[in-house]
């Protein structure tokens, strides 16, 4: 059967869109999964999404009422895996929670990022002249922005809170990916499939829509993909800061901070969410270079 | 069957950077017919190509459709969608023409949707038939195409609007020797069926002058010598460089080897 | 007839297919030997003409497998020396100039610099003799004025002239053989006749072995004393490039056949009808 449906999409006729839609996306998991580092990071990926889906029900206690009198910075046992922390909470319900935080934000990121840096960088490769200096030096403004400057902006304007955070983390993202976008668009809008388009009729609008973003895309989303861990660890920084997650919210930048007083006798409050930012930022880091390997157009042809 | 176009391009000038890609070019190409254009590189030809489908920015000059003279004042302008339906172009790179992200039902599906006509699917699988490719090529990548499967894909996107005046830029340069003679071979049936007007490009006289009955020849932006292909063929030629192009054309002659 | 410069036997050039279980070989089987004469080897794209070429260096692609009963330059067995001797060969006895020198110069080294790196390489000298050996180089592919083109970029000059500074480096070492692939391809007309009749004059004066590859069968013809004719990673025919007129296969004849002539209009033109046998 697998054979069979191996020959399908690996056909070089295909017989439809579908087909040969599933077929180009085949050849590039069957690229991507030739390095096992990058699956490596799919795996861990995967898993926190499954993990932060399902902390309701696999976290042990609660993770925001600790027993103060008895549970204070018990060490790791059979209890309590990673052991708990200065408020008695389970830090392992605390990470479990935390890691859906974690996922928030930097999904938010993306999402509010990764288009708007898009659309700017391609309509300024595109449109060139004036237009192009003008998006370019907004662009510039915003990455002139340091992140937590911002965010302490945000916070004085509006109030802390995680999604302030977000937002400021979003507006100082961008810029790389406008950048990346515009690099690419240069190039493509020379060649002569573009012009091709050109003369068919189509108006600027199309064809940066329809023509030229989707040949930006990968780039872009493999730049997302390793900015990743940046935006975590600039979450958590905000966190330790105290200007993003509130407690008694379990945020892992936050946790660590709360575990700073007890680093050197209670070294688990602090380590056991760095190590869960060090996992989940290498498993970015791994999945965006698989991804940038996979996504490469002169290695996808072949 | 529409009746045959012709393309005119008045005093051309082109400008890039203050360099003149192009002065004051003035052709005439009547309905139906075929117009070579030949030269080196620099000496225009392309520039010449892109000024009159509106690729390349005219610093002087205009660009008119011809039709039987009676109605002229009503074809439609340079830059306007009526025009870009009339006036298409076939590119010389086939590996560059295509998009590498989209199958060629796509490719072909973009001219009809741009301009909203209907019936694609029937359109894209005639046009296919038409440059004699099979419906087993349709929902394929442009990597997964051969050089000459390539440029009779862009062929076929030309040729899907139904226009009246196609122009070519080299467009088999870049094939092999025996896959040039089947597009050649290709674009004369299609040109004869659909009497189209060609204005093609190239560097090679015996290719343009296998498909053109009148030919321009071009050096550093400027017209040398407008001439009929018989005359060509037959050493009939007043401008010198004309002579330095045959002659260069006839290949390589080597001294006696002595042995 | 001296003894061959170079014995080619059964040579084999196969790259992994994409199941990556399975090799596809490009060259299947090629076979010739040249001494101090010119060869031609003509082929269309994929006919393996510019790997045949590339194994002879030892610049094969990595991943790619090279297998002979044969490949001797000048007695040494080019498939068993050590790369470090390979390497001594490249350039000093064996040369090749490639296309497009846009490419195949080095973009950031000012001509007449890399001309003297590679000089250098192989025949360590003096600064100042390397200097004068270059210009001297230069002015013999016809640059009017080497002291100027010396100091200029690739991007700063023509094709052609780029083109003649690739022959000048490739030959200042002076090598016996010289393998061309696709030389003027990427050449204007007029320019292509310059370039050949520089690299006529060379290869005559030092008596060199050349391979001359190309997709122009009329041209290899004219320039060389012999052709082969590559299809589909085979050899199909060798003749003397007097005789082409004489050529027994079919591919042969359909290539002669289907070029527009400017004095004999054929419309339409005689098609290549590509017989599966021949991929046998």
């Amino acid at each position: 059967m697998s054979g069979t449906l191996h020959a399908w999409l690996s056909t070089d006729t295909p017989a439809s869109r579908r087909q040969a839609a599933l077929g180009r996306a085949y050849a590039g998991w069957r690229s991507f999964a030739r390095n096992r580092l990058a699956l490596l990071g799919l795996g861990l990926v995967a898993a926190l999404v499954v993990l932060a889906m399902l902390a309701g029900v696999l976290a042990p206690y609660d993770p925001t009422v600790g027993d103060l009198a008895t549970e204070r910075l018990l060490a790791p046992s059979a209890a309590h895996w990673f052991g708990t922390d200065d408020q008695g909470r389970d830090i392992l319900s605390r990470l479990l929670h935390g890691s859906r935080i974690t996922l928030y934000v930097v999904t938010l990121v993306a999402v509010l990022a990764a288009p708007v840096g898009l659309l700017v960088g391609t309509a300024a490769g595109y449109a060139g002249g004036w237009v192009d200096a003008v998006l370019m030096r907004i662009t510039d403004i915003f990455l002139a922005f340091p992140k937590l400057i911002l965010a302490l902006a945000f916070v004085a304007a509006l109030g802390p809170g995680i999604e302030n955070a977000v937002l400021a983390i979003a507006i100082t993202s961008w810029p790389p990916y406008a950048r990346i976008a515009r690099a690419e668009t240069l190039t493509i809008a020379r060649a002569d499939y573009i012009a091709a388009v050109r003369l068919i009729g189509a108006s600027p609008a199309r064809i940066v829509l329809r023509h030229i973003v989707p040949l930006c895309l990968p780039s872009v989303i493999v730049r997302v993909t390793l900015d990743m861990a940046g935006i975590i660890l600039t979450a958590a920084g905000l966190g330790f800061l105290g200007l993003g997650a509130q407690p008694p919210m379990p945020e892992w930048g936050a946790m660590i901070a709360a575990g700073r007083q007890y680093v050197l006798d209670q070294w688990w409050v602090a380590a056991a969410p760095g190590a869960a930012i060090f996992t989940v930022s290498l498993a970015f880091n791994l999945l965006g270079d698989g991804l940038r390997d996979a996504l490469d157009p002169k290695a996808a042809e072949r | 069957m529409t009746p045959a176009l012709g393309i005119a391009g008045l005093g051309l000038r082109v400008v890039y950077n203050g360099f003149t890609a192009l002065h004051d070019t003035t052709l005439h190409v009547a309905p139906g017919e075929s117009f070579g254009i030949v030269g080196e590189s620099g000496s225009g030809k392309s520039t010449v190509l892109r000024a009159l489908c509106g690729l390349a920015p005219l610093a002087a000059g205009a660009v008119r459709l011809l039709g039987d003279g009676a109605a002229d004042a009503g074809l439609p302008a340079p830059g306007s969608k009526g025009f870009r339906r009339r006036v298409q172009m076939v590119f010389q790179d086939p590996y560059g023409s295509l998009h590498p992200r989209q199958t060629v039902d796509r490719i072909l599906a973009e001219p009809l949707a741009i301009h909203r006509i209907g019936d694609a699917d029937a359109r894209i699988a005639q046009a296919l038939a038409d440059v004699g490719l099979g419906h087993t090529f349709r929902y394929r990548f442009a990597h997964q195409l051969s050089g000459g499967q390539r440029q009779r894909v862009a062929i076929a996107r030309a040729l899907i609007l139904e226009p009246q005046v196609l122009l070519l830029d080299e467009p088999t340069s870049a094939l092999d020797a025996s896959v040039q003679a089947e597009v050649l071979n290709l674009l004369e049936a299609l040109r004869a069926r659909r009497q189209l007007s060609f204005v093609m490009v190239s560097h090679d006289l015996a290719v343009v002058t296998h498909l053109c009955e009148r030919l321009m020849v071009m050096h550093q932006g400027r017209t040398v010598e407008l001439l009929a292909s018989a005359d060509l063929a037959a050493h009939r030629v007043q401008a010198d460089y004309t002579r330095t192009l045959m002659a260069a054309s006839a290949g390589f002659q080597r001294e006696d080897p002595t042995e | 007839m001296s003894a061959p410069l170079l014995t080619v036997q059964d040579l084999r050039v196969a790259y992994p297919s994409r199941e990556a279980t399975a090799w596809t070989e490009v060259v299947r089987g090629v076979s010739f030997s040249l001494g101090r004469e010119r060869l031609g080897i003509v082929g269309e794209s994929g006919s393996g003409k510019s790997q045949t070429g590339r194994a002879i260096l030892g610049l094969t692609a990595p991943g790619g497998r090279v297998t002979a009963q044969a490949l001797n330059f000048d007695g040494i067995d080019l498939l068993r020396c050590p790369p470090a001797e390979r390497r001594r060969l490249r350039g000093r006895r064996i040369a090749m100039v490639l296309q497009d020198p846009k490419y195949s110069l080095d973009p950031v080294m000012a001509i007449g610099a890399q001309i003297v790196e590679t000089l250098q390489a192989h025949q360590p000298q003096p600064r100042a003799q390397a200097q004068a050996r270059m210009l001297d180089a230069l002015a013999q592919v016809g640059i009017d004025n080497p002291a100027r083109v010396a100091r200029l970029y690739p991007h700063e000059v023509s094709g052609g002239m780029g083109q003649r500074a690739m022959i000048a480096m490739m030959l200042i070492a002076g090598p016996q053989l010289l393998i061309a692939d696709e030389p003027t391809s990427a050449l204007d007309v007029t320019v292509q006749l310059q370039v050949l009749r520089i690299l006529d004059q060379l290869v005559s004066q030092r008596g060199m072995g050349l391979v001359f590859i190309s997709h122009d069968l009329r041209l290899v013809a004219s320039f060389c004393d012999r052709v082969l004719v590559m299809y589909a990673g085979k050899v199909v025919e060798q003749l003397d490039s007097g005789r082409l007129h004489e050529a027994q296969h079919p591919y042969t004849r359909g290539l002669l056949n289907c070029l527009p002539r400017l004095d004999a209009p054929r419309h339409p033109l005689p098609t290549l009808d590509r017989r599966p046998e021949w991929l046998a």
